[in-house]
């Protein structure tokens, strides 16, 4: 059904990147100036000692409700959009399990040839909202595709708003144009979707999607090539033994004079014990260095998702939409 | 010798200021101009899709003008429209100035219009329809909405960052001490077509 790529009227942008990426920081940022606000406007602030005790407790109330204001917009975005738990997220349940996983296989290899990451996703609901901003928060919330290439393309199913979309990252709007994907959505999914088979109409679009994709071999490649992993060679682990090594020396001597005040047991003036090693860190100098301490716990986020996660890909809305 | 043991005891609260100075320029004194470049990149993004938009136009009414050729008046309104449009340029230079903006923001708005009329008109014709090269412009013309809208977003977004940047502590110090020149930018409000709620006429002419 699919019209051969060469014969399609080809719109390609020749578009600079442009960071866009926007992760609520300026929605914290708003909500921090609410909060400080807040803050200020506590009416009897240090006016009569009376009610200074109410008045410190309204300052608390006030801080504690401006670190919730901190954690709103986070927790917003997070409860609003699905976890990328693979290359085939099926939230509503339609698509069944044989087909997921050869579906997760195939998307796995097309991505180690050209290092494009097409993602399948689909939400019972879009809670209301148009399902081209939706598949662009998510697009960009799950960063498909490499960085730099923005090759990430999403396939997105509402059932119960009986919407699909298929959204293209930046760099792929020249090859998989917004009439493929119309043409994807019209002939592949719309009919399968009609008899409800939702398994066969993505298994199909995504197919078709490769088709198109592989269309252009040579750039595909070239594609494959700039992103491929660097293989592990000697080069590199002596490289990384060396640096490791310098790290230690460097670092090694700091972090024994900050670290066992921080995590040993005290067990005399300026003693410590850690690691089942005593610590006399206040000896050489009067290090005042507790300043050291944050940044960890740092490596939480990015764990979940099955050993595969965005490559730091944006869109801009390419790809179109439809409905059956 | 006095001296210049206060010297020596003044050391490190002189090289703490320093850092502190450091510091200070590393948090801040970025802030301003990387906000106002984001907003003017986000800027040249719409810009572009508008410019997108304005280049499939022609194609279009083409191609409807050999199927619905008595729809006259709506097509003659897509390329009055276009027309207007093109005219009213805002370079990044220009988006401190709310009238040009609003300018331009209208005339697109007029566009967008005057293309959904005839979108709409153009249900009215299964030829039309059913033809591929209009198959091929609707698809792509309305990708290139879509990717407006997109670029409406970012650029809100960030002209949001860099009016923050101004008004807010700390970069507001910045602002008053440093960048004197830099104003606010213009940004998209709703359009007005949006805000409508649309009517429901049931013949009664209750209300208005």
């Amino acid at each position: 059904m699919l019209i051969p790529p060469s014969v399609l009227p080809d719109i390609s942008p020749s578009r600079g990147e442009i960071g866009c990426a926007f992760d609520g920081a300026p929605l914290a940022a708003m909500e921090i100036g609410e909060g400080q606000d807040d803050v200020q406007s506590s009416p009897k602030r240090g006016r009569c000692p009376a009610g200074q005790r109410g008045a410190r407790r309204n300052a608390y109330l006030n801080f504690l409700g401006f670190l919730l204001c901190l954690l709103l917009p986070l927790a917003a975005l997070a409860a609003d959009l699905p976890a990328l738990t693979g290359r085939v997220v099926d939230n509503a349940g339609i698509i069944d399990a044989g087909t997921k996983a050869a579906l997760t296989q195939k998307l796995a290899d097309f991505e180690k040839k050209g290092s494009d990451q097409i993602v399948v996703a689909t939400v019972p609901s879009l809670g209301g909202e148009e399902i081209e901003p939706y598949a662009n928060r998510l697009f960009r919330f799950w960063k498909l595709g490499q960085a730099k290439e923005n090759n990430g393309v999403l396939l997105l199913v509402a059932p119960n708003d009986r919407r699909m979309r298929i959204e293209v990252g930046y760099g792929l709007e020249g090859t998989l144009t917004d009439l493929h994907t119309k043409l994807i959505i019209e002939n592949d999914m719309v009919p399968a979707f009609r008899a409800g088979d939702f398994s066969g109409g993505i298994t199909k679009a995504v197919d078709d999607m490769i088709m198109v994709l592989e269309g252009n071999p040579e750039e595909l490649e070239a594609r494959g090539k700039r992103n491929e992993q660097a293989p592990f060679n000697s080069d590199n682990l002596f490289f990384a033994v060396f640096i490791s090594i310098w790290v230690l020396i460097f670092f090694g001597s700091m972090a024994l004079t900050i670290l066992p005040p921080i995590f040993g047991r005290k067990i005399g003036p300026g003693r410590y014990r850690w690691l089942g090693m005593t610590f006399e860190p206040g000896r050489r100098s009067s290090g005042g260095g507790g300043g050291w301490s944050s940044g960890g716990g740092g490596w939480s986020s990015g764990g979940g998702g099955g050993g595969f996660s965005g490559g730091g890909g944006s869109s801009g809305g390419g790809g179109s939409s439809g409905s059956w | 010798m006095f001296a210049e043991r206060l010297s020596f005891r003044n050391l490190p609260a002189l090289l703490m200021m320093a850092f502190v100075l450091l510091l200070l320029a590393g948090c801040g004194y970025n802030t301003i101009p990387t906000a106002e470049e984001n907003a003017k990149a986000a800027w040249s993004e719409v810009l572009n899709q508008y410019q997108r938009r304005a280049d499939l136009i022609p194609n279009l009414v083409e191609t409807v003008k050999g199927y619905a050729s008595h729809e006259k008046d709506t097509l003659e309104a897509v390329v009055q429209a276009r027309a207007k449009a093109t005219q009213i340029t805002v370079t990044p230079d220009t988006l401190k100035d709310p009238e040009t903006f609003k300018k331009f923001q209208d005339a697109q708005a007029g566009l967008t219009g005057a293309l959904s009329r005839l979108i709409a008109v153009s249900e009215n014709y299964p030829d039309l329809k059913a033809n591929q090269n209009f198959l091929a412009l609707q698809a792509q013309l309305e990708g290139t909405e879509n990717r407006i809208a997109v670029a409406r977003r970012d650029y809100i977004q960030a002209v949001r960052d860099y009016n923050l940047t101004l008004k807010t502590f700390p970069s507001v110090l910045w602002a008053t001490f440093w960048f004197r020149g830099n104003e606010p930018f213009a940004n998209f409000t709703v359009e007005e077509d949006k805000l409508q709620v649309p009517k429901v006429d049931f013949g009664t002419k209750q209300g208005g």
